[in-house]
């Protein structure tokens, strides 16, 4: 197996080893070792919880350069719905489609309108396929990821179509083409809120490659575009997308395009958890569809974005307004394009990261034996050993990849102890001094 | 022999308590979560996940507390519900779908649709229950790993 590629990694200069990260990671991906924090990759959703809480912004996000575009002949942008919220009001569409034109881009294709491919598509997996229900959005590719690590019982519940970006990709190649570019020449570019749409990108989901080339982070573009907004006021009309898709920047976006359904729409990577392991114990049964996105707020509130998520969404419920919102009447799929083109080709595999063993008997020794160390310790998940809970350090041991004196109280036990033994051993002599002294004493 | 017959099991049990909704379908959470750290395979943790809960909640809901058990092996989960209560008159009555004696109160909160026994029995592979009226009820549930029989 390849290792996994991860868009949050540690800037290790900046990292003072505090443990305000380690508390916060929903997959206890993250120990602080050797004073530096350390993320095990296989168990990191990219949800980059961890970039939101790191007091020194030490944790960060690996994505593309605004620089880079200039590989291509032809760069595409792909605005993520989200990035139209992130301008002050009067801001429109269209002024941040022309801003991006002016920045370099060739062409700029919505995510909003990839959206909107998107619902359409889900309209019709709904009515053409069984699903086991409640179906849930694939959409997010952190809570993907979270079901694939933390909840492999629901992994059929996942809805089998692309995300947004990837269908708007697929959608710019295929224009540019048709216009007459090479395809070699064209690079697409999605202007990113998150993290994990970059590891997306590098391990695609349901596809085996991804139609994106690149993922710039919506913090590193906003400067630029920023800067040229002002002159950019009366720009025509570029923007093609409609309220429906840009809607799905915020949570509940998703959903309200699937009207005739009894849905359900969580937000916050907690709280997607606590949803998900109801639906595992069958407590949702009234529910056709969940919506689940990471970040509070939906995309909004991603850990790539600059202005307050909340602001954000009202911005963006705006603009939807403006650009009208038919619930009931999506734009038709592209011409040249059916349904079917836009769901996935690969299945998705569960990664049992989680377990202590391959083989059931050993995991479940090694589960008694964690117990054990796990009541031994104090139970103060204080984090000073480097592990999130005493749980974890318990569960680190058994791995072979902690040590019990790692603990503090542990520590300091044992120091006192190694203390008491060497004051009893001090009042020692040796017999052979003992028998001198009592002979001196005699004499 | 199989080596995995060897295995001392994992006993775990949980006091569950009449009538706290709040904390009802924590251990089987917990139960759950163990379950995934074991590493056994998807389909028997969603149907542990759905048993365990669905015995959960009838202690809550039907009976003056007890307890939830689980003992776990290689090659299957045992699962016990046990309960001081009223017990069950009619015990293949209360098998059947949709058949409840869950109060009022209960029915109103969206609980007691009588869908909890016949859903135990259908994820489990091993389904057996015991009756007392005035005493309490015990449920035995065992998953298993594998199609055979351990």
């Amino acid at each position: 197996m390849t290792s996994y590629f991860h868009a949050v990694t540690l800037n290790k200069d900046k990292c003072v080893g505090c443990t305000n990260c380690i508390k916060h990671c929903p997959t206890e991906a993250i120990r602080v070792k050797e004073g530096k924090a350390k993320i095990i990759d296989e168990r990191c959703i990219d949800c980059g919880e961890c970039i939101r809480i790191c007091p020194q912004h030490a944790k960060m996000a690996v994505t593309n350069t605004l620089e880079e575009i200039k590989r291509f002949r032809y760069p595409v942008a792909l605005p993520a719905p989200t990035l139209y919220g992130q301008f002050k009001a009067g801001t429109t569409v269209d002024m941040v489609i022309a801003g991006l034109l002016e920045l370099g881009f060739a062409r700029v294709w919505e995510v909003a309108r990839g959206a909107e491919i998107v619902s359409r598509v889900s309209g019709e997996y709904f009515r053409e396929k069984e699903l086991p229900k409640p179906v849930i959005s694939s959409a997010c590719p952190a809570v993907v990821r979270l079901i694939r690590v933390r909840f492999p019982e629901l992994i059929n519940n996942i809805l089998p179509v692309d995300s947004p970006m990837e269908a708007a990709a697929r959608m710019a190649k295929m224009e540019m083409e048709e216009e007459g570019c090479p395809l070699d020449e064209v690079g697409v570019f999605f202007i990113s809120p998150c993290a994990a749409k970059f590891t997306a990108v590098k391990n695609p989901i349901g596809r085996r490659k991804s139609f994106v080339d690149g993922v710039i982070a919506i913090s590193d573009i906003y400067g630029p575009l920023y800067g040229m907004l002002e002159e950019m006021k009366g720009a025509p009309r570029l923007q093609k997308s409609t309220g429906s898709g840009i809607h799905w920047a915020v949570s509940g976006g998703e959903m309200r395009l699937l009207p005739k359904r009894s849905s359900l729409s969580v937000d916050g990577l907690v709280n997607v958890a606590h949803v998900l392991e109801d639906v595992v114990m069958g407590k949702l049964k009234e529910v056709d569809f969940i919506e689940a996105l990471a970040c509070v707020g939906g995309c909004v509130g991603g850990p790539l974005t600059v202005e307050n998520p909340f602001m954000a969404k009202t911005r963006i419920v705006a603009l939807a307004k403006r650009a009208g919102q038919p619930v009931d009447l999506l734009p038709e799929l592209p011409e040249g394009t059916k349904w079917q083109d836009f769901t996935w080709t690969e299945n998705l595999q569960p990664q049992a990261v989680l377990k202590l063993d391959d083989d059931l008997a050993e995991a479940i020794r090694k589960m008694e034996a964690l117990d054990e160390i796990h009541k031994s310790l104090p139970g103060l998940d204080c984090g000073s050993c480097g592990a999130p809970t005493c749980r974890a350090l318990a569960e680190d041991i058994v791995r072979g990849q902690g040590n019990e004196v790692d603990c503090v109280f542990k520590l300091r036990e044992k120091v006192a102890e190694l203390a008491e033994r060497m004051v009893a051993l001090s009042s020692k002599l040796p017999p052979s001094m003992n028998e001198k002294k009592q002979k001196e004493g005699k004499q | 022999m199989n080596d995995k017959s060897r295995v001392e099991p994992i006993k775990i049990r949980f006091p569950v308590e009449q009538g706290d909704f709040v904390r009802a379908g924590e251990a089987s959470s917990k139960i759950k979560r163990l379950l995934l750290q074991l590493g056994f395979s998807a389909d028997v943790i969603r149907r542990a996940a759905i048993a365990t809960y669905e015995a959960e909640m009838n202690i809550v809901i039907h009976s003056w507390g007890g307890f939830l058990e689980a003992e776990i092996n290689p090659l299957k989960i045992i699962i016990t519900a046990q309960d001081k209560g009223p017990g069950i008159p009619d015990v293949e009555l209360a098998m059947e779908a949709g058949y409840s004696t869950a109060p009022e109160h209960i029915r109103e909160m969206g609980f007691g649709a009588g869908m909890g026994l016949p859903n135990m029995r259908s994820c489990a592979n091993e389904f057996t229950i015991e009756s007392q009226a005035g005493k309490g009820t015990r449920v035995k549930m065992a998953i298993w790993e594998t199609e055979e029989q351990a």
